[in-house]
């Protein structure tokens, strides 16, 4: 199997590939909640039971095509910051990470699958695919999902569906989500009625980092809240249409910014670079707020040279596991604020920065290319 | 993010849902070890709640699981179930739980193929509790149904033709079928 350090050297699949509308959708996941009959739920099991499910799954899944030759780990096996990078990583849930003994997680080579036993359910099974990718993500699930089943007896009812630890995820067990970028919605302030709209047709709506209504780098998902009473297509295509229209809402938001308001976004995204590429200390939240004006700017070709998965990559290297695994050591908050700086100015000596973008320039390019006129 | 009791980092996340609430507490390594959860423990929440010794003597009357024990007051408090069994036992009034949460009340999206494949393989446990009052309620829908029984497939279908759920009726029809390819009219 895979080691850790291989695991994580490598940028997952996603983290690389451009998916459809990835200037606005960073990532889709479908995971699905699949459990055992004969055994408790984990949240109602002794160490024992969760122990011997572990023993008699793990190879099992360790051995489906698309988890050879990945990485397996048994939580036992894993220090805190591992956990925490895989957390940060998307790769398991955070409360997965806070579970030990009878735990383990297998996860493909490509970082798309991602397979967590005894979370609140025996298996929670994770897709993971760039940009607005949700069916995508679901066939990859299904798969996986079908090989398992064909292995192991799942609790299922003919009228409950697959059934869950948790009522809520009763029936598909599916739940879909998108991680969306949406910093003009944020700046024009039409993003609260967006999400009262989401909301109200079931969705749920949340900041991906940040409590309430913060949301930190302008980062959000929106995932469904229902599973049962609907097949997965059906509640998959009502989730993506409701992206396409907030993807819609959010490049309309954008051009109008760039349209009527280019001096003061210029002025953001310039001090955004400015201080990314200069400064000492940089807290979590001011990095990730700026690094998203910042990809704001790469997507309006107001960044010279700026490669957006450059900063998708460093959306996940600036936080405090990946700083710490990076050092080898555990850091204080304010050696990670000093080492998050490093890390940042580092990476962006790169790029040109929004001063190389010719103020004289008539728009008349549009977002086409990013053709860099040196 | 931030711990919950102080300002430091949270490195320890719990969510449960706490009469019908989802709550999540993110705590400190310091704040979780003073309050009792560490990572090693990560279910230990759940466990202080559920562990047959904090469970009162005096509820005999109550409706028990009786494949894992759980009981009825548990579920009402923690909102999550003991086992795959427990959706039987506490099948009373779950409709109407599912009726708020869902869309629906019946599954119908995907179905594992390989079902009737496999045997069902309860572990024994608690089983010796002493629940004379509280005859174990047969169960609606067994999960661990080896073989989905044709006469009850037959049953559903009915039902979902006469109350008009065709696409239920159409599925539940071919399923019939591929149980009993021979039986075929
Ligand atoms: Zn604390
Ligand atoms: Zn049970």
């Amino acid at each position: 199997m895979m080691r850790f350090a291989t695991l994580i050297k490598n940028p997952a699949d996603w983290m690389k590939g451009a998916g459809p509308h990835s200037d606005v959708v960073m990532t889709s996941r479908v995971r699905l909640a699949r459990n055992l009959r004969g055994y408790p739920f984990p949240g109602f099991s002794q160490e024992r039971q969760r122990i011997e499910l572990l023993e008699r799954a793990r190879p099992v899944v360790e051995e489906l095509p698309e988890m050879r030759d990945g990485y397996s780990e048994d939580y036992t096996e894993l220090s805190k910051i591992r956990k925490q990078v895989l957390v940060e990583r998307h790769l398991v849930s955070r409360e997965h990470a806070a579970r030990s003994s009878g735990c383990a997680v297998v996860v493909d080579r490509k970082q798309s699958i991602s397979i967590m036993i005894n979370e609140e359910d025996h298996f929670r099974i994770q897709g993971i695919r760039p940009g607005l990718n949700l069916a995508s993500a679901f066939e990859v699930v299904d798969r996986v999902d079908t090989e398992l089943e064909s292995l192991l007896p799942y609790a299922f009812d003919p009228k409950l569906g697959y059934l869950t630890a948790c009522p809520t995820n009763l029936g598909t067990g599916m739940r879909a989500s998108v991680m969306l970028h949406l910093p003009a919605l944020v700046l024009t302030e039409q993003i609260n009625p967006v999400i009262k709209a989401i909301g109200k047709i079931g969705l749920a709506v949340r900041g991906l980092y940040g409590e309430g209504t913060e949301a930190l780098g302008n980062l959000f998902q929106i995932s469904n809240q229902h599973t049962l009473g609907e097949a997965e297509p059906e509640i998959i295509a009502q989730i993506e249409k409701v992206i396409e229209g907030v993807v819609r809402s959010e490049v309309t938001a954008r051009a109008k910014l760039k349209e009527d308001h280019q001096t003061m976004l210029q002025d953001q995204i310039g001090r955004a670079f400015a201080i990314l590429r200069y400064a000492h200390i940089l807290t979590s939240k001011e990095a990730l707020n700026l690094l998203s004006m910042l990809r704001l700017g790469a997507d309006l070709d107001l960044v010279g040279n700026c490669d957006r998965s450059l900063i998708d990559m460093l959306l996940l290297e600036i936080q405090p596991a990946h700083l710490q695994l990076n050092a080898a050591r555990e850091l204080s908050p304010e050696e990670r604020d000093s080492m998050r700086a490093d890390l940042t100015r580092t990476r962006l000596q790169s790029i040109d920065g929004p001063g190389s973008f010719p103020p004289s320039q008539s728009n008349n390019g549009g977002p086409a290319s990013p053709t860099n006129d040196e | 993010m931030k711990c919950d009791v102080c300002e430091n980092e949270a490195t320890v996340f719990l969510t449960q849902i706490i009469n019908g609430q989802m709550t999540t507490v993110n705590l400190c390594e310091t704040c979780s070890k003073a309050k009792g959860v560490t990572e090693e423990t990560g279910f230990g929440l759940a466990e202080a709640f559920l562990s047959p010794s904090h469970r009162t003597e005096s509820d005999t009357m109550e409706i028990v699981c009786d494949a894992c024990g759980f009981t009825a007051s548990q579920l009402k408090k923690i909102g999550r179930m003991g086992c795959p069994e427990c959706y039987a036992a506490f099948r009373d009034g779950l409709d109407g739980l599912l009726r708020n949460m869902h869309k629906g009340t019946r599954h119908v999206g995907k179905r594992p193929s390989h079902i009737s494949a496999v045997a069902p393989q309860m572990l024994p446990r608690q089983r010796s509790a002493p629940l004379k009052d509280a005859p174990p309620p047969p169960p609606v829908a067994p999960p661990a149904a080896p073989p989905p029984d044709v006469a009850k497939l037959r049953a559903e279908l009915d039902l979902a033709v006469k109350e008009e759920r065709y696409e239920d009726a159409a599925r539940l029809k071919s399923e019939i079928e591929s149980l009993q390819p021979k039986a075929s009219k």
